[in-house]
């Protein structure tokens, strides 16, 4: 895709298919022949891990429509029918719903690294705005994928979600209407989400394509941030990279097999095994774990409309990080004051998870009654979000933009191989040990 | 730095699948039963089945519906009455003889009359009302609801059921209770309307509309197991999970080997990536 | 692993160090890999085969007595007609005549019904040449005619002219009494 290629085309037919669609050698030089730092550690195989969940995805989603049923009166029934009747439609099913969660742990692990190793960075910005658009239309598919069983979970939550757009000032409610097809969640709603739900994968998979695209021009990032400055630095992609990439899909299918055969139901919640019952609203609604955090900020907000646009800030927030991270050093390996605010960061990403699953007004700790301030109780659930979420908004719009010109940074190494030279991991004893070692 | 990650990841989860911890709000800890199908590799006991079968088709039939299930469910691999010798669930001489017992609801064909047939192994289990308001006017009010996945629509699943059905209790004294209501500790709800004692010791549990359903004695065990409550419930709950998902048992199976399968594919990836790597200082 | 180089260049291409070498560990591992892919594959090939639901419906029975002498009824089995025709004893003469014809697809009438049931002829209706629904007593010899490529049955089902390359099958069934059969 740039650069010059190596790929010699051997065979007479490849030869001819090469003038005239070179598709080999696209393949040759974006998988095969592509020079990657060989400093990568495993942190970086979440890359390889999602396109795997892509795949899983798609393949099983496809076939789960051949049985699905998109109306209120049969979808419920159809899973259930998949589950027992299907031939192997529990392993399908299990595989698509387990799936979405394995998607979505490997896609915050991916992101959690961009922004330790500081891969959103020049030139890599395209690279990252295209990340976050896929996270955008992954939490869309999930949320319309959780709707299509229509228990109860999936009918309020869908109530709730379409629900946040109704707090647009003027066009939230023929916004919501509109979303519905009616006069709330039904029939009609239940059919576009499943098509829709069909769709978004299809464009997910395409900008997948133009995130790889712009990976495989700067090249990949690595721990030490510090670029590529020559041969040395790199090994070709296969065998390097496709073992160490092979071996990490392969332990992360171990965590996935084991949710999938042993505790399938673990990831999801019982009530939606209740089909939709519009009528009774469950005891305790909460979204599936991967949305928590945002529902955590969503109401750590006491207005609904300002609840609504924080929501939806703190991913637009991840649109504009290039532009606020102003430090010049990429990896916060060497940043270890900013390496000191991201580990907070990402525990209050983790608190916010905590708390979305939480009724906003229990205790934090249990037996501290109340701990009170102006009438506020600050050891409640929905206190430690507002905290939680200052600390978000606080992270990427003043943390990272003043640590980049005020902190010192350790000195970085001149190229990838010299830290690596002088890396113990290379001493005969350890030299196919763990090669990474922080800071 | 794999290990490093898995560690956080399986962290990250279990944070994150916390709330399921507070499922029944308000009610007492489930009382846990020993059943056979419990653990990753546990399976279902046939006789065990079979007795809980027998309890749901004479106690809980009479108001709660199986939509979801046929006669020939009961006769698939590892259901109650699953023969090795017969294969297909509909030739069960079993299943055959309990569907005929029922009369299924059919239309003529020729006269277009509705007319009512003996089951076969393809009919579902028939619903004990005609629709959710007959239902609930049976009921005082109350939808006794479908059993066909009630174990995976629960927390706790077979062990919730368990201690629902040993669980009814006397009500406390100060716990205000209408007709056709029961006080179980074991069933999710808010006393605290109802409660005028001290309001710092609402009881646990809830208001339930179904009356204690099992009795000693009640049903007859074919196999000399003795019929008390305990036994029953036990049953029961484990012919309803089950029923809830009848391929659980060939998913631990295909699960089993997968994993062995994973463990030695990781092993010679690991070790294939030793050997590739060996000479690359990183 | 003792005699690794310390701080090593990663050169590929070195003589006998090509890491492409095929060593038994990586062809071992590449056929556990297509091993796992391949055998994944059976159950996304195998949920397109009917279902328990779908197995369950694939015997029907039937009341014979509704069928008038002459006549034939229609019924659905397995998602595609039946044929149930109750034959005249002119129509059975006409088929037996058909035995000694040049037959595409020989086959005496006696094998195509029950043993002492030659009145009752149970056919699958589609058409062998291409799936249509033949008509009933259509055609040069009585017995069905297919509308879509003009195939032309004879009144014990058998091809006699046209394109279709086999006789109307018969379908696995037994008479549970004599006026009830059960087809599947």
């Amino acid at each position: 895709m740039s650069g010059h290629s190596n790929y010699e085309p051997k065979t007479g037919f490849e030869k001819w298919l090469d003038v005239r669609l070179p598709i080999v050698r696209l393949a040759y030089d974006s998988v095969v022949d592509f020079p990657t730092p060989k400093n990568l550690n495993y942190w970086y195989t979440f890359g390889g891990i999602l396109a795997v969940c892509l795949g899983i995805q798609l393949v099983t989603g496809i076939v789960l429509a051949m049985h699905y049923v998109p109306h209120v009166d049969y979808a419920f029934a159809s899973v259930e029918g998949i589950m027992r009747d299907v031939n192997y439609g529990w392993l399908i099913r299990y595989m698509h719903a387990n799936g979405a969660s394995m998607f979505f742990i490997a896609v915050y692990i991916h992101m959690f690294r961009g922004l330790y190793y500081g891969s959103y960075k020049a030139p890599r910005e395209v690279l990252w705005i295209l990340g976050c658009v896929i996270y955008l239309l992954m939490m869309a598919t999930a949320f319309m994928g959780y709707v299509l069983p229509w228990g109860q979970m999936s009918f309020h939550g869908a109530v709730v979600i379409t629900n946040l757009f109704g707090a647009l000032p003027i066009v939230g409610e023929s916004l919501t209407t509109w979303l519905w097809g009616g006069f709330a969640v039904d029939n009609p709603t239940l059919n576009r989400f499943f098509s829709l739900h069909y769709l978004l994968p299809f464009m997910i998979a395409g900008v997948v394509g133009l995130h790889i695209w712009a990976l495989h021009v700067p090249g990949n990032n690595n721990p030490t941030g510090v670029n590529v400055k020559s041969k040395e630095d790199t090994v070709p992609f296969h065998p390097y990279y496709t073992v160490k990439d092979g071996f990490a899909i392969s332990v992360f299918l171990i965590l996935f097999a084991t949710f999938v055969f042993f505790n399938p139901n673990a990831l999801g919640h019982a009530d939606n095994y209740i089909p939709a019952n519009p009528l009774v609203t469950p005891a305790h609604i909460v979204p599936e774990w991967y949305f928590l955090p945002f529902y955590a900020i969503l109401r750590a907000v006491p207005d609904k409309l300002m609840g609504v646009l924080l929501m939806f800030g703190a991913i637009a927030t991840l649109f504009v990080l290039p532009w606020l991270d102003t430090s010049k050093v990429r990896s916060m390996r060497y940043r270890p004051t900013a390496k000191l605010y991201f580990l907070i960061f990402v525990l209050a990403c983790l608190v916010l998870g905590y708390c979305g699953g939480q009724l906003p007004d229990n205790h934090v700790i249990p037996g501290l009654s109340t701990f009170k301030l102006i009438d506020a109780d600050l050891n409640s659930f929905v206190w430690l979000s507002r905290i939680a979420t200052l600390y978000y908004f606080s992270y990427f719009l003043i943390l990272l933009p003043i640590l980049g010109l005020t902190e010192t940074p350790l000195p970085q190494p001149e190229s990838i191989s010299e830290p690596v030279l002088s890396h113990p991991a290379s001493t005969p004893a350890g030299a196919t040990a763990a090669p990474e070692k922080k800071g | 730095m794999l290990r490093k990650g898995i560690a956080l990841a399986a962290f990250g989860l279990t944070v994150l699948a916390a709330p399921a911890a507070l499922a029944n709000a308000g009610a007492a800890p489930v009382r846990e039963a020993e059943f056979s199908f419990d653990g990753p590799l546990g399976t279902f006991d046939q006789a065990q089945l079979q007795r809980g079968y027998k309890i749901y088709r004479e106690v809980c039939s009479s108001c709660h519906s199986m939509n979801l299930l046929s006669f020939r469910n009961l006769g698939e691999k590892g259901g109650p009455f699953y023969d090795p010798e017969v294969k297909n669930p509909n030739d069960n001489p079993f299943v055959k003889s309990i569907a005929k017992d029922y009369q299924i609801n059919d239309i003529d064909s020729e006269t277009g009359d509705v007319v009512q047939r003996p089951g076969t192994p393809a009919d579902r289990f028939p619903n004990p009302f005609p629709n959710e308001a007959a239902a609930r006017a049976s009921n005082g009010g109350a939808l006794p609801p479908d059993l066909s996945v009630i174990s995976k629509a629960r927390h706790h699943g077979a062990h919730y059921i368990y201690s629902l059905l040993t669980g009814f209790k006397e009500p406390p004294a100060g716990l205000k209770i209408s007709a056709n209501q029961y006080y179980n500790p074991w069933f999710p709800g808010d006393l605290t309307s109802a409660w005028s004692g001290d309001p710092a010791h609402v009881p646990a549990g809830g208001l339930i509309a179904m009356a204690p359903p099992l009795a000693a004695d009640k049903v007859t065990y074919d196999d000399g197991t003795p019929s008390t409550v305990e036994n029953q419930a036990k049953d029961v709950a484990a012919f309803l999970t089950w029923a809830s998902e009848p391929t659980a048992t060939a998913r631990k199976q295909f699960g089993l080997a997968a994993m062995i399968y994973l463990l030695i594919f990781s092993g010679l990836l690991y070790a294939s990536y030793r050997r590739i790597w060996r000479n690359v200082a990183h | 692993m003792a005699d690794t180089v310390v701080g090593a260049k990663p050169d590929t291409h070195a003589a006998g160090e090509d890491p492409n070498r095929r060593d038994f560990i990586h062809i071992a591992a590449t056929v556990a890999a297509a091993g796992a892919v391949g055998s994944l594959a059976w159950p996304f090939i195998d949920q397109m085969n009917p279902s328990g639901d779908t197995l369950a419906l694939a015997s029907v029975e039937f009341d014979l007595s509704k069928v008038e002498p002459g006549q034939q009824v229609t019924i659905k089995w397995r998602g595609k007609p039946l044929f149930i025709r109750s034959r005249t004893g002119k129509e059975i003469a006409e088929a037996i005549k058909g035995d000694t014809a040049e037959l595409r697809d020989p086959q005496a009438d006696e094998e195509r019904h029950k043993p002492g049931k030659a009145e009752w002829l149970v056919l699958v209706g589609t058409c062998t040449h291409l799936g249509c629904v033949p008509t009933f007593g259509g055609g040069d010899y009585g017995g069905w005619f297919c509308p879509c490529h003009g195939s032309h049955y004879d009144t014990s089902g058998r091809i006699r002219k046209g394109p279709a390359p086999k006789n109307l099958a018969v379908p696995e069934y037994t008479f549970l009494s004599d006026t009830k059969v059960k087809v599947g």
